[in-house]
């Protein structure tokens, strides 16, 4: 670990001027404050007791300025000689005075606290930044050892309070000291031996709270830590969240945590008993002042050596030292703690090896272009020392395809990943264009060689933002012309040494592509996609995902256009059984009696079958319609066919799950419901439990034979009058399905089939799909399908996406960089021979005389490329140039 | 076309006589009815085999490939069930099923087929039988064609 800063040279450093600001505010408060404290004692022996007002007209002096010298130099000098008031308007004067210091002090007060907040502030954002930047900047090796959640837990809360306490660094003590000492000089000023004795206490608080807290410190940093760690394995917990569960071993993670946490309770613990210790003792230390002036003060005034509006006045002083001492011996605490963070934060994010602290901002020769990689008798080890490659010397002209082939382990893998420069050289070196390969900038690397490994990391954003991440190199920066507000964002990122990068600008580098504009770069995403092969299933993604028909109105429109054409198909005699539209004026028999009343899409819970009973606008529908006999006898015949379907299965039995109604484990309530039923006293809860049974029931697929025309009448009636009735509030969160219109809340596959696919039918589903991809084929709505599932989130860290996906995504993500070489390091392992072969001949077509070097699984699949590397043991075993001839072949 | 006109059709089959009604309720509730128009195939010959058919109504041809391509061996009527061989057997289908005219079937998935020999010995029993006599037919068959041949002086 390398040196850095103490806080207090960070703090100076970095707002040395504003911390003087603040403080030249506060030192000129202190006059003001002295006054307030003085007038209370001239009111009360002034005015009030008529001290200069002993014959009637008597008049004072107001705001008379006079400075008392030395007689040897000028002797007494009067200023200004004020006003004479009488005894009652120099009351209303000095009260007057008294409110108007009052409210100046608190306007100050509001003043620097203002700025100390903001101070605060600007030096956390400064020191948050320089922490992520240091972690973008931290050696490999390095980064393979911390926890992400640590890490996160230190940038995000433990500097936390350093951004409280900055304000007050300086400027606090000063401040609580001037008041401290005012109050002090004043009380001695008064009365020297008061004043001599609130002085001792003083210093003997001073000396002994201190000591009492360095055992609370010690718990603090102790705390920190415990903390830190609960984070870090909360975040193994998450991220090892499926291990955890397939070993079995939840209780031991429970067991581990409960360990944890009765730790920290008992730092905790131990902390509050130290800390409120400390805390009383203190206030009784401060009590004992007063009891000495209200003893021994009283005492002189009753002896006539001292008047009582001093006593009072030193009284009113002594309420305000206390305070200020007191805050001194909290700031105190306050600072070490802080200290203490501030190290232990700053000890983890200062390993050796970090690149270099200005590698954010771009070098001129960030445009410079690579040729040739050339390696020199490169020696590559593991973190554990132990040897991947030895005495390779090879160079890599950057313009054929190269096969790395051999054993795995044999030192192909390790070949492959020097490229990465995640993994240090022990020996020998690499030259590119000019210079070291591995003192490049990352933006000179990043834009021209793309690496697809096994292990991919994927954002949580979707498969569109992932795939042009790479891309996002194109630096952009906020400039002061542009809007107003930007010329503020602009002078705090300077002020807090933030760089003055704009996340809000475009910063796909479509130059380097040679792309053209948004539509330009979706063909490119499209042609990536396809030379993987993940694009059939962006394609699924997009039928499946919700569309915003609001900013999209020609995608809504086309795809609405593509449903007329499916249901106009769908008039042909053969193909009129495979799909039950959603027609508003006849019953559905393939979809639910819930889906049949409410005759929309919403993605809201509450409008789902299982939810919809509870619903209040669905209970007046129901009574208002007069549904509720209807929906108690459905219940009653579906509770019946259960109860005699499934009385004799075991509970576990498979069915219950696939084909129930009703699980298991309610059977035999509803067993008394019928029960009761039958015998014609049912109660209100029997009811509902029916009632809800038939919501869930489906004509075409359960064949209870529950829908007479009559019902069928009666569930059409009851659900115009739920469209008709519904509350406005209600009416946002559902869209009514209509043929001509587009319906927001239903997935596209559901907008273009705008009805149910049949149960009776035989092969229905396959036969729909073919259908509904040649109508989209033929209408061109393929690629907005495809643009739409391009928006499917990919989850944390890609895990919604399958291991074969987010390899090809990995593929892809490195192809549509177009780089001048190209490595795929295991990316394709999880797949099959037949699709592994496809896309090294599609993407090797792709990449024509330009670089690909290849790690092969399997060696056979060598013959497509230039030239062929073996690896064995670490060691390069051959390198083979396949004859020109063949290459005619390919 | 509800289950209870189902499990009437489901009791005309003779696999099922002696099945009592819940039992048949079940098998209808939990399996999947299909209409197949005039010409549709149900399963083809080497496919996987995932279930069995009961011919509710409708009739389907059943053919074989050879060398001079597909022959049709045999015509089965409604009330029987058809590729449940392929289940108990564990192997591809051995002949291709095609709808000659509109069929309704009740598919049965396999899983769901042998959940019901497990919970139905009934049934385990009359498929049994069933078998039993579909290999007494094939020997009487086989024995005759045997015959032919002799006579035939082939063998």
């Amino acid at each position: 670990m390398s040196a850095h800063q103490t806080l207090y040279q960070y703090i100076w450093k970095h707002s040395r001027r504003e911390q003087l600001t603040i403080l030249v505010i506060a030192l000129l408060a202190q006059p003001f404050y002295f006054m307030t404290l003085s007038l209370p004692k001239m009111i009360i022996n002034g005015p009030i007791q008529g001290k200069g007002f002993d014959e009637p007209g008597a008049t004072q002096r107001f705001l008379q300025i006079v400075f008392d010298m030395p007689d040897w130099l000028v002797g007494k000098w009067v200023m200004f000689e004020g006003y004479a008031l009488e005894r009652l308007p120099y009351l209303l004067a000095l009260s007057l005075s008294f409110l108007a210091l009052a409210g100046f002090n608190g306007f100050l007060k509001f003043l620097v606290n203002t700025m100390k907040g903001r101070l605060g502030e600007r030096l956390l954002r400064r020191l948050r930044f320089e922490l992520i930047d240091r972690v973008l900047r931290f050696p490999p090796n390095h980064v393979r050892r911390v926890k992400q959640s640590e890490i996160a837990s230190m940038v995000k809360d433990e500097v936390e309070p350093l951004g409280g306490f900055t304000g007050d660094a300086i400027v606090w003590p000063v401040f609580l000291a001037g008041q401290a000492l005012t109050a002090m000089v004043f009380i001695v000023v008064q009365n020297f031996w008061l004043g001599f004795v609130s002085g001792s206490i003083v210093v003997v608080q001073a000396l002994v709270i201190p000591r009492l807290r360095k055992p609370i410190l010690k718990l603090g940093k102790l705390r920190q830590l415990q903390a830190r760690e609960l984070a870090g394995r909360v975040g193994e917990i998450v991220d090892g969240n499926a291990d955890i569960r397939i070993q079995g071993t939840s209780n031991w993670e429970r067991a581990e945590i409960v360990g944890r946490l009765a730790r920290i309770f008992e730092i905790r613990f131990e902390l509050y008993q130290r800390k409120y210790f400390v805390k009383s003792l203190n206030n009784f230390i401060a009590q004992l002042t007063p009891f000495i002036f209200y003893a021994a003060g009283g005492y002189f005034v009753i002896a006539g050596q001292l008047d009582v509006g001093q006593l009072v006045a030193v009284i009113i002083a002594y309420k305000d030292l206390p305070g200020p001492i007191k805050e001194l011996i909290d700031w105190d605490l306050q600072r070490q703690d802080v200290e203490i963070k501030y190290n232990q934060v700053m000890d983890q994010f200062h390993p050796e090896g970090m690149t270099e602290p200005d590698a954010h901002v771009l070098p001129p020769e960030a445009h410079e272009s690579l040729d040739t990689i050339d390696l020199k008798s490169v020696t590559v080890a593991d973190d554990a020392g132990f040897l991947l490659l030895e005495n390779i010397d090879t160079q890599i002209p950057l313009n054929q395809s190269v096969a790395a082939v051999g054993p795995s382990g044999g030192g192909k893998e390790a070949f492959g990943q020097i490229f990465t420069r995640q993994f240090p050289l022990k020996d020998g070196s690499i030259r590119a264009g000019g210079g070291e390969f591995f003192a490049l900038h990352e933006t000179v690397v990043g834009k021209q060689i793309a690496y697809a490994g096994a292990e991919a990391y994927f954002f949580p954003t979707g498969i569109k933002e992932n795939i042009l991440y790479g891309l996002r190199t194109s630096t952009q920066s906020v400039t002061s012309e542009g809007k107003t507000g930007q010329k503020r964002q602009l002078r705090e990122m300077l002020r807090t040494g933030n760089p003055t990068f704009d996340a809000t600008a475009d910063w796909i580098d479509y130059q380097a592509i040679g792309a053209h504009g948004a539509k330009d770069v979706l063909d490119r995403i499209i042609d990536a996609l396809s030379f993987v092969g993940l694009e059939n299933d962006v394609y699924q993604f997009g039928l499946q995902s919700r569309l915003d028909a609001k900013a999209n109105k020609q995608v809504a429109q086309r795809i609405v256009d593509a449903r007329l054409a499916l249901h106009e198909q769908l008039e042909h005699a053969e193909l009129n059984t495979l799909i039950e539209r959603f027609d508003p004026a006849s019953f559905n028999r393939n979809a639910s009696i819930a889906e049949n009343i409410l005759f929309g899409a919403s993605s809201d819970p509450v409008f789902m079958p299982q939810n919809l009973g509870r619903l209040a606008h669905f209970q007046r529908v129901v009574a208002e319609e007069g549904l509720e006999k209807l929906l108690v006898g459905m219940g009653r015949s579906i509770a019946e066919t259960m109860i005699e379907l499934f009385a004799e299965l075991p509970a576990d039995h498979p069915f219950f799950d696939e084909y129930g109604f009703i699980p298991s484990s309610e059977l035999p309530r509803f067993q008394q419901i019928t029960k009761r039923a039958k015998s014609g006293n049912m109660t209100y809860d029997d009811r509902a439990s029916l009632s809800a049974l038939p919501l869930s029931y489906v004509d075409a697929r359960h064949r209870l034979g529950l829908i007479t025309p009559e019902i069928r009448e009666r569930l059409l009636a009851a659900r115009r009058t739920f469209a008709e009735t519904i509350p406005p509030d209600l009416k946002s969160k559902i869209s009514f399905y209509d043929e001509g219109t587009y319906n927001d809340s239903a997935s596209i596959l559901d907008n273009i089939l705008l009805g149910r696919v049949s149960y009776g039918a035989a092969q229905a589903q396959e036969r729909v799909n073919v259908l509904i991809r040649e109508i989209l084929d033929k209408l061109d709505v393929r690629d907005l399908i495809i643009e739409a599932g391009l928006n499917f989130n990919c989850g944390a860290a890609g895990k919604r996406l399958s291991t074969a996906q987010r390899q090809k995504l990995s593929l892809a993500r490195a192809l549509i960089k177009e780089p001048k070489l190209l490595i795929v390091n295991g990316a394709l392992a999880n797949l099959d021979d037949e699709q592994k072969t496809q896309i090294v001949q599609r993407v090797l077509n792709h990449r024509k005389s330009r670089a690909t070097l290849w790690i092969l699984t399997k060696d056979d699949l060598a013959s497509l490329f230039d030239r062929t590397l073996l690896f064995e043991q670490g060691r390069l075993k051959s390198d083979t140039v396949r004859q020109p001839v063949r290459a005619m072949a390919v | 076309m509800s289950i209870h006109s189902e499990v009437d059709l489901l009791r005309k089959i003779p696999l099922f006589a002696n099945i009592d009604t819940a039992k048949l309720k079940l098998l209808a509730f939990t399996s999947e009815r299909l209409a197949f128009p005039a010409g549709a195939i149900l399963f083809r010959e080497g496919e996987r085999g995932d279930s069995a058919y009961l011919i509710l109504s409708g009739q389907v041809d059943v053919a074989v490939n050879s060398p001079n391509g597909p022959v049709s061996v045999a015509s089965i009527k409604e009330h029987n069930i058809v590729g449940e061989m392929a289940l108990l057997g564990d192997m591809p289908r051995t002949a291709t099923i095609s709808a000659t005219e509109p069929v309704e079937a009740l598919k049965i998935k396999k899983d769901q087929f042998f959940q019901m020999l497990r919970d139905l010995p009934q049934m385990t029993l009359e498929i049994m039988r069933e078998l039993a006599v579909r290999l007494n037919n094939a020997n009487k068959e086989l024995s005759a064609a045997h015959a032919r041949l002799r006579d035939a002086g082939l063998k």
